[in-house]
């Protein structure tokens, strides 16, 4: 179907003046971190000279490759763990029949309702008692059972033909065989669906990091950006603009590699 | 038939069902083992938590935690009679008033625009979804910077404008807006998101077949794509306000609940309870608080979903 002219041109202006709206504070912030101070506080929009001093006096105040490599290896735990355990999880619920399975899918979407920061006491405690605290294992435990994530999985696995799983019951292979050599090799996509997301809600995680985390060894580069940020006085804003691109990047880069798949993947475990 | 064949076939039948019993118990023994470890986690970290909490809440407790006292309602007595508490839950409500409408709003005319069939839509899809994968702490720098009093943004356009400059993080009158503005955009991206995914599941034959009988764009829009969209629209509102509710981040960053307690939301008044005045029975009660509307929310959410929503 063809679009007439005017439609296009309405539609594109929309949708610039838009991405503008929604993306000027990014500009902004990117623009800022190659200013030096006095164009910052002039409050300049474009830097009259364009300088890298602000990155190397944010990796200088703060050990940020250390926060990065953290934050790294936080999210890789999150991701592989809510992977393997939601999958297994999602197996039994499609493919093994047995009482009381209803029961436990209701308690699974029970957890979907209790907020982690209501519960964010016990836990404290918990992983304080279990000496837990300022270690990768203390920051990722929280964290590694899904809801959500068995929700997505289950709705793949449930495409899969029931005449596959007679037909290797026969051949006689098992329930865990399958999981692993027919199931996970068919729910590819979902899998790198939910591997992006967690590893994106890892990454960004705020509160948990903030209270279990107690010195430089273990913090996450979200918490040293907000060490940066109170650090800094009026005319440092160059720097924690620096240290917030050096955070964010990461992050935005994977969501515009996995964005068709997250928008797929996201709306199809959300909904059905 | 003869007698032989009829026992053979009856045999068989107790062996089948016996089979079918064993069966069935292997099927419960490997179906625990499948969900063992996310079942354990969720004991630990969910489920065991929250009794924990409300048993909590009807105690003091000293620094470490530990319960010293039995005090029964005593402690939500308190943060009933307690003005900082009750202005930190008007707060939270009419945050989740100012962001949620304005999230789903805008992430809605976001997606529809997104949705045409255009050259470079990949490009505008990619920067509206883009906050999605921009964590709490950095976009609240990116804000923080845009509500600075003098060389931030929004005040040199107040200038510009000839308007006197608004202290955005500073007043109480503007406090709580200027964080929900922000929240707003941090949310877009996920929201927007979901609604694409949404509107790009609707079939397009019914679009075609609305060509053919001549209808217009608003006309498709309100009732195609609108009551085609109600289970995405309705997620993304259940999971706005629960998100609304439980805010922490960018209050840490931006306010710190201030000024005069004016964005303490139930989160950061919690977090400031347990974590600033080592008050962990208050803090659980605030937590049980939070915890009793959620679920009513969820609760009535779902029960006005299931009237209004239309599934395919």
């Amino acid at each position: 179907m063809m679009m007439s002219l005017s439609k296009k041109v309405t539609l594109y202006t929309l949708l610039i003046i838009s991405a503008l709206f929604v993306f000027l504070p990014v500009i902004f912030a990117f623009l800022m971190s190659f200013m030096n101070s006095q164009d910052a506080m002039m409050g300049k929009i474009i830097p009259s000279v364009w300088t890298l001093d602000n990155y190397v006096k944010a990796f200088e105040r703060l050990p940020l490759l250390q926060f990065l490599l953290n934050s790294l290896i936080i999210s890789l735990l999150i991701m592989i763990g809510q992977l393997i355990f939601s999958s297994l999880a999602a197996y039994a619920f499609v493919f093994l029949e047995f009482k009381g399975r209803d029961f436990l899918f209701y308690l699974f979407i029970g957890t979907m309702m209790i907020p982690f920061e209501a519960s964010i006491i016990p836990n404290f405690q918990t992983i304080r008692g279990l000496n837990l605290i300022d270690t990768y294992p203390g920051l990722a435990l929280p964290f590694l059972a899904t809801a959500f994530g068995t929700f997505l999985l289950r709705q793949t696995f449930k495409q899969i033909p029931k005449e596959l799983k007679e037909a290797s019951e026969i051949a006689g292979i098992g329930h865990f065989k399958y999981y692993l050599t027919v199931v996970l090799p068919i729910a590819k996509t979902s899998l790198v669906t939910l591997a992006i997301y967690s590893f994106l809600s890892a990454w960004n995680m705020y509160l948990w990091p903030l209270l279990s985390t107690t010195n430089d060894t273990v913090r996450t580069v979200q918490i040293g950006l907000k060490q940066l940020q109170s650090q800094e006085t009026v005319n440092q804003w160059g720097v924690v603009m620096a240290g917030a691109m050096v955070v964010a990047i990461p992050t935005m880069i994977l969501l515009f590699l996995g964005q068709k798949k997250l928008q797929k993947g996201l709306a199809e475990g959300a909904l059905k | 038939m003869n007698i032989e064949a009829t026992m053979k076939a009856e045999h068989n039948q107790i062996q089948y069902e016996k089979v079918k019993k064993y069966q069935r118990k292997m099927d419960l023994l490997k179906g625990l083992l499948f969900l063992s470890p996310s079942i354990l986690l969720f004991s630990i970290f969910v489920f065991y938590p929250m009794v924990r909490t409300v048993y909590l809440s009807f105690f003091l407790t000293n620094q470490a935690g530990a319960t010293t006292l039995f005090v029964g309602l005593e402690n939500y007595k308190d943060i009933f009679t307690s003005p900082i508490f009750m202005k930190s839950l008007t707060s939270t409500l009419l945050f989740v008033l100012y962001t949620v409408p304005g999230t789903v709003i805008i992430s809605l005319l976001f997606a529809v625009i997104a949705n045409e069939k255009l050259k470079g839509i990949g490009f505008f899809r990619m920067i509206y979804s883009s906050s999605m994968g921009i964590s709490v702490a950095a976009a609240s720098v990116f804000w923080m910077f845009l509500f600075h009093p003098s060389i931030g943004f929004f005040n040199k356009i107040l200038v510009q404008l000839g308007l006197d400059k608004i202290g955005w993080l500073t007043d109480p009158e503007w406090a709580l807006i200027s964080v929900s503005i922000s929240t707003i955009w941090m949310n877009i991206g996920f929201t927007f998101l979901i609604l694409l995914g949404g509107l790009q599941s609707i079939d397009s034959h019914l679009y075609e077949s609305a060509d053919i009988d001549g209808a217009g764009y608003f006309y498709k829009l309100r009732r195609i794509t609108i009551p085609m969209l109600s289970p995405s629209l309705f997620f993304v509102t259940t999971i706005s306000v629960i998100n609304a509710f439980q805010t922490f981040g960018q209050i840490d960053m931006l306010t710190k609940g201030g000024p005069v307690n004016e964005t303490n939301l139930i989160v950061y008044s919690i977090y400031r309870e347990a974590f600033v005045n080592y008050q962990y029975g208050t803090a659980s009660a605030q937590a049980v608080v939070l915890f009793i509307i959620i679920l009513v929310m969820t609760v009535i959410q779902f029960k006005l979903g299931e009237r209004k929503v239309h599934y395919q």
